[in-house]
């Protein structure tokens, strides 16, 4: 039943979790850190909240377009049709 | 706060809302049979259900709850943004597919799919619905705090016309209205959402000293002798005696009391200062007194029923701004952050002084506090102990935001959208247009909250009341619309938890108890009056958490989901060894152990039983206990059983 749309979608959660935990680590372990201002006017806070909001998305996006190529390919009739009850 | 309805708000809300009432009715009428009446035929096109996926997920406690704890404690409500939107990786990566695969009107089905077994079931279909009644908790406890400022209702008025008139679009409509609704509100909130951002750039900072009702907050510095009353300087202090602390008041060093000679009303004033400098600063709080079967205090007079009439101040200002500027003028998207930084805001603190059994004074104080400081966490007393050394708090904080980051792909109401949808690639990108709508509205979510902040409109007595009142600070107009919006965002959460109850009650438990399977017309029905019953279990609940932070409850909602039904959910996808008895004592395990340390918590100790300082669990959040402990439970007893399972299948 594995397709290859699963496997995708799992190394795109291990990109995004390994970055939500270094966010989640950071405010619990060292929030000062967090008052820094990489750039100039952001603080960390911020820049990575931010960033873990479009990451999210881009990653979404990216596995749309990876994974709705590769169903075509692989094939198109995996969805169960029935809908009586 | 006091609150008049205004006349343009009143009918541009109910036309909005007999709008969607009217929507709701004409869609509902298709919706007869049981494949309708919950997964609206599996016909919704994929991008509608994903704009409805916003219109599901961004309920009250987003819109509500999130915009007020950031207009209250900073940066630390946006925490809530970045869980709750981090949560739907899971959702898309790892659950939407198989759950569309598998599954047919419920979570239960997709759970069962593979045993066929009524334990399963039945287990599966009591978490949905605990599950869903917490979530329906802060719903309705949001829905009682909009109606108040808009139409000058009380709290428990609210709640029971959003009841009443959510019980009718469910009744009526199914998930074919359930879904259009929360498209249009979904959609409508997230461009509303923008425009007042646009105006909150567009206006900028200014250095006020006080919120929009014009009071100006006073200050005074005065020698410190002033405080044991051995001095009394009634002409600086403006014709006011200090009063001598007595009772309770001795044990608020921090507080003094001040006597108007001329009029008798007593106010209180936070005392700064260090403790060796000879002058100290007084400066002038907020105080109101609860008093057993009289009217409240506020400041010292009898709180008023009308506008004009005693009530606290509106807050919310910026005491100073960079390079001793008084007001920026339009500010951009970044500047708006960098100019934020480098001001300092006057942010408000409060302490219960408990005169009496039947009496007590909150006070409200002033904490002028760096922007630096509030754009970054742990200004919330919840979170404060991420910046002490403090390891409980550290703990307490990752267990939040595990519980954040599981919760969402574990929500009962959330799942059984991917049921509305033909095929896994529409769950698929039905999900990508959500995260997309989604995200984009908790960016705007932290700007949102900090306008407010800097409104000069924020209500001390209720956080969640910030975003309807930065739009009431802007235009009457835009705060109807919002307060429409908002409410019907409500009713199309609520819709949709009450349907997923609904759906557990009757496909997943009480098809379970009967020899015979019901019809088709009669499972609508009695989803029906199951919708009734639970709907009219949340009015009363609503009622009795008035109060609390409406984002706050959600994250509790979050944690009970995430514990009961995640283990399951996933150990199915991914391990062959999970047995039947694993997938019940999992879901049980988890439901019980979450539920059970959010009931022994401190908070709830402190907030719904009145106990201050109670709680028997080393910290609030259960979520990194009692998640790890139904993986556990669910692996040990699919190992345990795994021969017997085998067994019975055949």
């Amino acid at each position: 039943m594995k397709t290859r749309s699963n496997r995708l979608g799992l190394v795109l959660f291990g990109i995004y979790l390994a970055m939500y935990v270094g966010f989640v680590l950071i405010n619990a372990v060292n929030p000062e850190l967090m008052e820094t201002t990489p750039v100039e006017g952001l603080n960390l806070a911020v820049l990575y909240g931010f960033g873990l909001i479009i990451a999210a998305f881009a990653l979404a996006l990216l596995y749309g377009l990876l994974a709705g190529r590769s169903d075509a390919v692989e094939d198109t009739g995996t969805d169960k049709q029935e809908v009586s009850a | 706060m006091i609150y008049e309805a205004a006349t343009e708000a009143v009918i541009l809300f109910f036309l909005f809302v007999g709008f969607t009432l009217g929507l709701s009715f004409w869609l509902g009428r298709k919706a007869k049979s049981t494949a309708g009446y919950f997964a609206a035929h599996g016909q919704i096109p994929w991008f509608i259900n994903g704009i409805a996926f916003a219109g599901d997920y961004l309920s009250a406690a987003s819109f509500l709850g999130i915009c007020g704890m950031i207009a209250f404690y900073g940066y630390d409500g946006f925490l809530y943004s970045i869980g709750y939107l981090a949560g739907w990786t899971v959702a898309l990566f790892v659950v939407a597919e198989p759950m569309k695969r598998l599954g047919k009107f419920t979570f239960a089905d997709a759970l069962d799919a593979k045993f066929n077994s009524k334990g399963v079931r039945i287990t599966a279909g009591i978490s949905t619905l605990a599950v869903s009644v917490f979530y329906l908790i802060p719903q309705m406890v949001g829905a009682g705090v909009l109606v108040e400022p808009l139409l000058g209702f009380d709290h428990w008025q609210g709640v029971l016309m959003v009841g009443a008139v959510v019980i009718l679009i469910v009744v009526t409509g199914g998930m074919v209205s359930t879904t259009w609704v929360q498209f249009l509100k979904g959609a409508l909130l997230v461009v509303f959402s923008a425009i007042l951002t646009w105006m909150i750039l567009d206006r900028g900072f200014e250095v006020k000293k006080g919120g929009e009702d014009g009071h100006v907050f006073a200050r005074y510095t005065v020698p410190r002798s002033v405080l044991d009353g051995s001095r009394n300087p009634v002409a600086e202090l403006n014709g006011r005696h200090v009063v001598v602390p007595e009772g309770p008041w001795v044990e608020f060093p921090q507080f003094v009391r001040l006597r108007n000679a001329d009029s008798d009303r007593v106010t209180v004033w936070h005392v700064e200062g260090d403790d060796a400098a000879t002058v100290v600063h007084l400066v002038e709080a907020q105080s109101i007194t609860r008093r057993r079967g009289q009217k409240p205090l506020v400041n010292g007079q009898e709180k008023g029923e009308k506008k004009g009439e005693p009530e606290l101040h509106p807050v919310g200002f910026v005491s100073r701004l960079p390079d001793g500027q008084k007001s920026t003028g339009p500010v951009g998207p970044r500047s708006f952050f960098r100019i934020f930084q480098e001001s300092e805001i006057v942010l408000w603190r409060s302490k219960n002084v408990k005169l009496s059994e039947n009496e007590t004074t909150t006070v409200y104080y002033q904490q002028e506090t760096p922007g630096s400081r509030v754009l970054s966490p742990g200004e919330h007393p919840r979170f404060q102990g991420i910046r002490r050394d403090d390891l409980m708090g550290r703990i307490n904080f990752i267990s939040l935001m595990l519980a954040l980051f599981c919760g969402t792909a574990s929500l009962p109401h959330i799942l059984i959208r991917y049921y509305t949808v033909k095929d896994e690639n529409s769950a698929r990108k039905s999900t990508i247009v959500g995260i997309g709508c989604i995200g984009f509205f908790y960016v705007l979510t932290l700007y949102l909250g900090l306008g407010a902040m800097t409104s000069g409109a924020l209500d001390l007595t209720s956080n969640n009341m910030a975003a309807p009142l930065l739009a009431r600070s802007m235009n009457i107009w835009l705060f109807a619309a919002i307060s429409a919006i908002a409410f019907t965002t409500v009713l199309g959460t609520v819709s949709a938890l009450i349907l997923a109850s609904a759906g557990a009650v009757t496909h997943d438990l009480l098809r379970n108890f009967r020899s015979e399977p019901m019809s088709d017309e009669m499972t609508v029905r009695v989803a029906k009056i199951a919708s009734v019953f639970v709907g009219a279990v949340a009015i009363v609940l609503g009622i009795v958490f008035r109060g609390m932070n409406v984002s706050y409850l959600v994250g509790w909602a979050f944690s009970v989901a995430a514990s009961a039904n995640l283990p399951a959910l996933i150990m199915i996808l991914f391990w062959r060894g999970v047995t039947r008895q694993g997938v019940v004592a999992a879901i049980i395990v988890g439901m019980v152990s979450s539920l059970t340390w959010i009931m022994l918590s401190a908070d709830t100790y402190e907030k719904i039983y009145g106990i201050e300082d109670g709680g028997l669990t080393p910290f609030t959040q259960p979520g990194i206990v009692t998640i790890p402990l139904g993986f556990l439970t669910l692996v040990l007893v699919s190992l345990a059983t795994r021969n017997s399972g085998k067994e019975s299948k055949v």
